[in-house]
């Protein structure tokens, strides 16, 4: 594939630069917000989770809930507008774009949404000590990875969308659930053995297991196999919404 | 292709060489309905050609496939040169589109939309600014160049559609309704633009439902009804085929009677819609002697037009 869909990416981007960037500086006030309330008030309480500071076990678990949140957002109601309300998508169509480049642009794009959201997190994390070293910026790639995943799952979901009330389904039924058996919060010894396979099929369990050895400083295991669940997830998504989308914009 | 018509003889020779389109046995179903029934035309350089017909009559769906935009279900269909759909990426580097519905970028300005639609095609750099600036000024839009969408005239969106379609430079431009909803003023404007781009010896497939403006504009039409072609030929070969030259429309107390007992004898053809009578006739002066002597009767005396085609092939019921 080319990089034709770049300029779709770009297209996002410069709607993002236009009107969100100058609100840039709000993506550090909920991050700071959670670390503060939770990292230290509920800390507080829980002490120390598998030998760490509960807010800085805590501050990678929501770098990856962030990338997670930050891509299905984009990749349901921002991407469903230029779908079905401002027929942006059909406008590409009708210049020498096919919609394996609108998806793939679509994708990349929330990804970098995921960067966009993350990175703010990863700094406040720093700045309170919760971060060990500079290896965390390895991080980062991994949000981009997270972003592709869930970007491509909520594609999927738009392009059987009929309106904005049907993502609903989607957060109840698969993206809370995940939020909260995926080891943000709490690590997964303590839940059910089902609960734990479960998640271990799913891609954000994978995410926080390379995120947090990675803030925390340490030792990393499987970062391949890691990697390779969202990757898997976002290739069978991409191929899934590309099937979906053109029946509906092409038929 | 084996349905390719003869070529119209009111194009010269050069044009006669030059198919733009052509399509044979196009058919698109949706569910149980057709929306396209198995239709054959041609499209030749430089002419003007008009595809109309009532609502739902299959003109924006024949658009699509024309495009790309959506698969025939039956047919074989050149464009620019290529099959499609299997070449229709390459084929859409040199098409310009006006979709029916405006689907301009409403987060950006005038010039961003033209710059972000210009990227589609691999378009940027210094060509691009000059590019743009000429296409402003043919849309009449410099003053709005900054401006946002929201804050633009239901004409000056239209126009600054048209100046998006021409910013590849396009061989052939598909206009589905470019002047629907457009006031006097900003049709005359649109008709003026069209025509300079026929001056350049670019091809236009345009559907509208004014009459007058497929007169003004198509070099040919066709008509279609239901996803089938009624006819297809210059506007004035349309009107002589099937109409008289001459057209009274005639209303007031006691028409129905009038028309009844004298009227008919004195045209080839009369038709009743609602209150009044439309008569047509080769030789009007022994219907307008009659009606000189029924001053109660009102009456407008007119040259046979394009709509009276259109009604006439299409029936006068109301399309829902
Ligand atoms: N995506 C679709 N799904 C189902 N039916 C469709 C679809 N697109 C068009 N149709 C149907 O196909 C028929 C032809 O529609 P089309 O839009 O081509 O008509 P049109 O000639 O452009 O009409 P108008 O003058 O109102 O724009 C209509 O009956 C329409 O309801
Ligand atoms: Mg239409």
């Amino acid at each position: 594939m080319t990089s034709r869909w770049l300029p779709v990416w770009r297209r996002n981007l410069r709607v993002w630069r236009k009107l969100s960037a100058p609100a840039l500086i709000g993506n550090f006030g909920e991050p700071l917000l959670y670390l503060l309330a939770l990292g230290y008030g509920l800390g507080g309480f829980v002490g120390e989770v598998k030998g760490l500071p509960y807010v800085v076990f805590l501050a990678s678990g929501i770098v990856c809930a962030s990338a997670m949140n930050t891509a299905t957002f984009e990749g349901l109601y921002s991407a469903y507008t230029r779908m079905a309300v401002q027929n942006t998508w059909g406008g590409m169509l009708a210049a020498p774009l096919a919609i394996e480049d609108i998806i793939l642009g679509e994708i990349v794009w929330t990804a970098t949404k995921s960067l966009i959201s993350a990175a703010p997190i990863l700094i406040v994390a720093a700045l309170l000590g919760a971060v060990h070293d500079w290896q965390a910026l390895w991080v980062l790639p991994v949000v981009f990875v997270t972003g592709l995943c869930f970007g491509a799952m909520a594609l999927v979901v738009t392009a059987l969308a009929k309106s904005y009330d049907f993502f609903i389904y989607y957060f109840t039924l698969v993206i809370t659930p995940l939020f909260l058996v995926s080891g943000v919060f709490f690590p997964l010894e303590g839940v059910p053995r089902a609960v734990q396979i479960g998640a271990q099929l799913l891609p954000l369990s994978h995410a926080v297991e390379i995120v947090r050895p990675l803030m925390t400083g340490q030792p990393l295991h499987d970062v391949l196999s890691h990697l390779l669940v969202p990757l898997l997830y976002a290739s069978a998504a991409f191929w899934l919404a590309t099937v979906l989308l053109r029946r509906r914009l092409m038929s | 292709m084996g349905c390719v018509e003869r070529p119209p003889r009111s194009l010269n020779n050069n044009m006669i060489m030059d198919v733009v389109v052509e399509a044979c046995g196009l058919t698109k179903h949706y569910g149980a309905q057709t929306a396209v029934g198995g239709i054959d035309f041609s499209v030749y350089r430089g002419e003007c050609f008009g595809l109309l017909g009532p609502n739902g009559a299959g003109k924006t769906t024949t658009l699509r496939m024309l495009m790309g935009a959506t698969p025939p279900d039956a047919g074989e269909l050149r464009v620019l040169g290529h099959a499609i759909p299997q070449q229709a990426r390459e084929m859409r580097a040199r098409l310009g589109v006006v979709p029916q519905q405006d689907n301009l970028d409403p987060d950006f300005t005038v010039v961003e939309n033209l710059i972000t639609y210009a990227s589609y095609f691999g378009l940027r750099g210094p060509q691009l600014s000059r590019r743009i600036d000429d296409l402003l000024a043919f849309a009449a839009l410099e003053a709005k160049a900054g401006a946002g969408i929201g804050t633009l005239s239901g004409g000056m969106k239209r126009r600054l559609t048209l100046a998006r379609a021409l910013i590849n430079d396009p061989d052939l431009l598909i206009l589905d309704e470019p002047t629907t909803g457009l006031d006097p003023q900003a049709r005359q404007l649109i008709w003026q633009r069209l025509r300079a781009l026929l001056g350049q010896d670019k091809t236009l497939i345009l559907t509208t439902h004014y009459m007058e403006e497929a007169e003004r504009l198509c070099d040919r039409l066709m008509i279609i009804d239901n996803g089938r072609v009624l006819v297809t030929g210059s506007p004035a070969e349309l009107i002589r085929q099937h109409i008289e030259p001459h057209v009274v429309e005639i209303h007031g107390p006691g028409v129905d009677a009038w028309y009844d007992g004298i009227g008919h004898a004195l045209v080839r053809r009369g038709e009743r819609v609602g209150e009044t009578v439309f008569c047509y006739t080769v030789d009007d002066r022994p219907l307008l002697d009659a009606l000189s002597r029924r001053p109660e009767l009102r009456f407008m005396h007119r040259h046979a037009n394009l709509e009276d085609v259109f009604l006439k092939l299409t029936g006068k019921e109301l399309r829902e």
